[in-house]
């Protein structure tokens, strides 16, 4: 009477089968590598991979055999001190340096169990060592940077127009403009209303007084702090390449805060350096002449009035000194498609002092070219003095034919594709001015207490698990066997689960593994305590395991989904550790159902099922 | 193996001793908490705290001195786990205007620099900054995640039981999670991140325990036999008792190890969940049945009720 169907059995053998293949990757460990990606978007050549090889050797640096992943070259070492070392030669080696050297960590999946989709779970930077840095724009700035730009527009354009005012002047989040009369009122009401979109304008009107108030409303005021937001994402994310982290971490928190994990880092003080690294930008006029350029370029010399720069590709550009327009003129870039020719291009909007230099400048210039700088300051420490030292990296992102007169709006082509179009909008979008930000949180975890995490964590599921195991098997013999059957496989289908979703293992995540552990015998305890409690009845042995399993069930269900109720909270409301133990939590509840209900009573199915007159059972 | 099966006690005859038992524990812990507080770690305060590593045996009075020599004032150092581990903690700097907080987020760079200068094998091996604006919005989150859970499980046991019942359960995990907190005050242990998480997972748990017990108690009821409802409780807790003792005690035996075994980190994590189970059990047995007895809880509330509108079908 208590059999299952055959295709149940095989659900179950499938189910657990598949658990633990995807589990199984878990066991191998993890070692360090160092990653060497080419900057252009090309792949890596087996020469360059034999190179890397023969200077690690040379080094005496101990390594495995490197192999190409993709477009890089992955070099794996024995330990950390090895790939340390071999980063720090790595990235200082001149033959090597048109590639991105970077450590790592990579699971020792092997590749068959790689082909078949196993991926071993991510490990948190709890357990890996690193540093996770929690970042706040300065919203205030923000709104304030774009107060003053709508104000000195408005001002550029009342003068262009020839509209005399009385005020101009931010009262809160309203911009007051008086004017004379009522005629020049309506004037620059309507000018406003079509150049300034983030405003809605209220006019004000008697008793001699002309004002016009525009507001900034609520929407306007959270599409600058979005991109104040964006604009930092954006800097961020072309910044943190420099710190030598394979997998960087960049992510939006909330409306004004930004997540960047660096795992494997330890010298923070460069990584804090780059996050308050500036940027900016400049329009400058090329130097035409191609033989002074090569010249400059062979000697190192420019002519006097320029200065030296090079693309990204390496080419010697010579730029005039006088600035045309920086990255405070610029208010947007945006990747577009230009209409007539339907090839990749990048619209750039000036504010009105950038407008009118732009429009003097290329009113004498067409067809000569113009360059567009990349500035970046990074503070590397302060000297003996005590003051401040800085790195300037700078670089021509951008050198162009001026096509024709322009001045606050304008397109740049030429581009080739797509993908160039976007690096060049979002490069202009970081030089513009951007809202400070400012570190708010800052967790280092050093490596080594980072092993210790994970020895100590896999250490308390060992021994938590084997007294749970042990005293189950004492209490109910024959069916704590079957439960710690239950018990071990819902461990295995934990694990299946958090590597198959690709979440992250943190430290509170273990602890939620191991409380699960000992949550999860409580439907067995359940079921068991009923049959026994049937049995006292003086039940039948086969109807008190049939009947003792349906009856725990809804008491089952409704106490496993009160307790996923908090899970889900705390996983909604929760960020970094606590989320983990969250995503634990929820996967553990819902694993431990499917094993203490189905996979046990399949086993009791399978041990007792058949036999009619059952007499008694070991429980 | 049989321990405490079928029960038979009268548990509710010991409810007004429970009850007082429950009144005064929650007395102690919210007297703790509004004299004494929390003792609020890195996570809700801000601040900074820097573990660092030596080769050799670290002299606290020298890091100490050093430390204040190069100006950092307020500091506390103590060991961390071994005498070659120094734990050094540095209140919020509240008057920082805004240069001055991206120095402060530079405070153990900047400690780590002084320190090399007494031992160069100084590292630090764990370095945690949080601004206080970070901490106000944890406090705040939390406070919601706590409420939202609440309500959540409200909801559910009203949907599944009766409402009697859900407000039992509402107010034995209130009297548990404040008797937690109270430990908490009490002996001053440190309340961080992990320790809140730990509060939630005991809602979740002495939910779980509370929803066993209720389950049967409307089970009992439905049998339709004619008892008094204290004899329905009293059963129903006996008939459970073995099961609610059984885990409890298995859970206690992983918690047990990830508080021995766990490391540091983790620590206040497993306590809070030591705490919280003891006491979660013995409230699904006394706290959540009295409350709902209380309320009036009788067979009635629990038969299905006969719909009007099956009878008005039949009417022609």
């Amino acid at each position: 009477m208590n059999r299952y169907p055959v295709w149940k059995y095989i659900l179950i053998l499938v189910i657990v089968t598949l658990g633990g293949l995807y589990a199984l990757p878990n066991i191998y460990g993890q070692s360090p590598v160092v990653q060497i990606k080419p900057k252009e978007d090309v792949a890596v050549t087996e020469e360059t991979v034999e190179h890397i090889e023969s200077l690690l050797d040379q080094a005496k640096i101990v390594h495995n055999h490197a192999a190409v992943d993709g477009d890089t070259a992955v070099v794996k070492f024995h330990d950390l001190d090895a790939q340390r070392q071999a980063q720090d030669l790595l990235s200082k080696e001149p033959t090597l340096k048109g590639f991105d050297t970077a450590m790592n960590l990579k699971p020792n999946v092997p590749e068959w169990l790689e082909n078949l989709g196993g991926t071993a779970m991510n490990l948190g930077l709890d357990l890996r060592g690193g540093v996770h840095f929690l970042l706040e724009v300065d919203m205030k700035s923000a709104t304030e940077n774009k107060k003053k730009q709508i104000r000195a527009d408005i001002t550029a354009l009342l003068i262009k127009e020839k509209i005399p005012k009385k005020k101009l002047i931010w009262i809160g989040d309203e911009l007051h403009l008086e004017f004379r009369n009522l005629e020049n009122l309506e004037k620059a009401s309507d000018l406003i209303e079509d150049d300034f979109t983030e405003l809605t304008l209220k006019s004000n009107t008697g008793d001699g007084v002309y004002e016009l108030k525009g507001i900034l409303t609520e929407q306007s005021l959270n599409g600058i702090k979005e991109t104040a937001l964006e604009q930092n994402l954006t800097t961020l994310r072309s910044r943190v390449n420099e710190v030598g982290v394979a997998e960087p971490i960049i992510q939006r928190q909330g409306l004004e805060r930004i997540v960047v994990q660096l795992p494997g880092v330890q010298d923070t003080t460069a990584a804090k350096n780059i996050l308050d690294a500036t940027a900016t930008l400049e329009y400058r006029a090329t130097h035409m002449s191609q033989a002074d350029t090569m010249e400059a370029a062979r000697t190192g010399r420019a002519p006097i009035g320029t200065s030296l720069y090079y693309e990204t590709d390496g080419t010697p550009v010579l730029l005039k000194d006088r600035v045309i327009a920086t990255g405070n003129q610029l208010i947007d870039a945006q990747a577009t498609i230009e209409q007539q020719t339907g090839s990749p291009a990048v619209s750039v909007k000036l504010n009105s002092v950038g407008a009118a230099r732009m429009l003097e400048f290329t009113k004498n210039n067409v067809n000569n070219f113009m360059g567009v700088v990349f500035k970046e300051r990074i503070p590397i420490g302060k000297n003996e003095a005590g003051e401040m030292q800085y790195k300037d990296k700078e670089e021509v992102i951008n050198n162009a034919r001026i096509n024709g007169v322009f001045s606050n709006q304008f397109q740049t082509t030429g581009l080739g594709t797509q993908k160039r179009a976007q690096e060049l909008a979002m490069l202009l979008r970081a030089g513009a001015l951007a809202a400070p930000v400012q570190i708010v949180e800052e967790r280092t975890i050093g490596p080594s207490l980072g092993q210790d995490n994970i020895d100590k964590g896999v250490l308390s599921v060992q021994i938590g698990l084997a007294m749970v195991l042990v005293f189950m098997l004492i209490y109910y013999r024959m069916f704590g066997l079957i439960a710690n059957i239950a018990l071990t496989i819902n461990v295995v289908l934990m694990v299946a689960c958090l590597s198959l979703f690709g979440a992250t293992l943190t430290l509170p995540g273990i602890a939620g593994i191991v409380l699960t552990v000992g949550m999860a015998v409580d439907a067995n305890v359940l079921i068991f305590e009923r049959i026994k409690e049937e049995l006292r009845d003086g039940n039948t042995v086969q109807g008190s395991i049939k009947s003792g399993y349906d009856k725990a069930f809804s008491t089952i269900a409704d106490a496993n989904v009160t307790t996923l109720i908090a899970a889900v909270v705390l996983f909604a409301f929760g960020t970094g550790p606590i989320k983990g133990f969250a995503v634990t939590l929820s996967i553990g509840i819902m694993t431990s159902m499917f094993t203490a209900i189905v996979v046990s009573r399949a086993v009791v199915n399978l041990v007792y099922g058949r036999k009619k007159r059952l007499k008694s059972i070991a429980i | 193996m049989n321990i405490l099966s079928n029960i038979k006690y009268d548990f509710m005859g010991h409810r007004k001793m429970a009850l007082i038992l429950s009144l005064t524990l929650i007395f102690i812990s919210v007297g703790a908490l509004v004299t004494r507080g929390l003792n609020l770690g890195l996570d809700f305060t801000g601040g900074t705290v820097v573990v660092v590593n030596f080769e050799q045996t670290a002299s606290i009075t020298d890091v100490r001195n050093q430390l204040e020599n190069a100006g950092f004032a307020n500091t506390v150092v103590k060991n961390f786990g071994s005498s070659q581990d120094v734990e050094i903690t540095v209140p919020p700097q509240n008057d920082a205007s805004s240069s001055e907080g991206v120095d402060e987020a530079k405070l153990s760079n900047n400690m780590l620099t002084v320190l090399k200068q007494l031992d160069a094998s100084a590292k630090i091996t764990k370095a945690d900054f949080v601004g206080s604006q970070v901490g106000d919005d944890l406090i705040e989150q939390g406070s919601l995640a706590l409420l939202y859970a609440i309500m959540g499980i409200l909801i559910y046991v009203t949907i599944r039981f009766e409402w009697r019942f859900s407000l039992g359960a509402i107010a034995a995990l209130v009297h548990d999670v404040v008797i937690t907190a109270g430990v908490f005050s009490l002996w001053q242990v440190e309340f961080d991140l992990t320790v809140l998480a730990a509060l939630l997972a005991v809602i979740g748990y002495s939910l779980n325990d509370t929803i066993v017990v209720f389950d049967r108690i409307r089970e009992n009821f439905r049998k339709g036999r004619k008892i008094e409802t204290r004899d329905v409780i009293n059963n129903s807790i006996g008939q459970t008792l073995s099961r609610t003792v059984i885990t409890s005690f298995t859970t206690l035996l992983v918690l047990l190890a990830l508080f021995y075994f766990g490391g540091a980190l983790i620590h206040g994590f497993a306590f809070a969940l030591l705490v919280g189970i003891v006491v979660g059990t013995y409230s699904s047995i006394f706290v959540a049945t009295t409350a709902t007895m209380a309320l009036g809880i009788s067979r009635e509330d629990m038969i299905p009720v006969e719909k009007e509108g099956a009878n008005l079908d039949h009417i022609p």
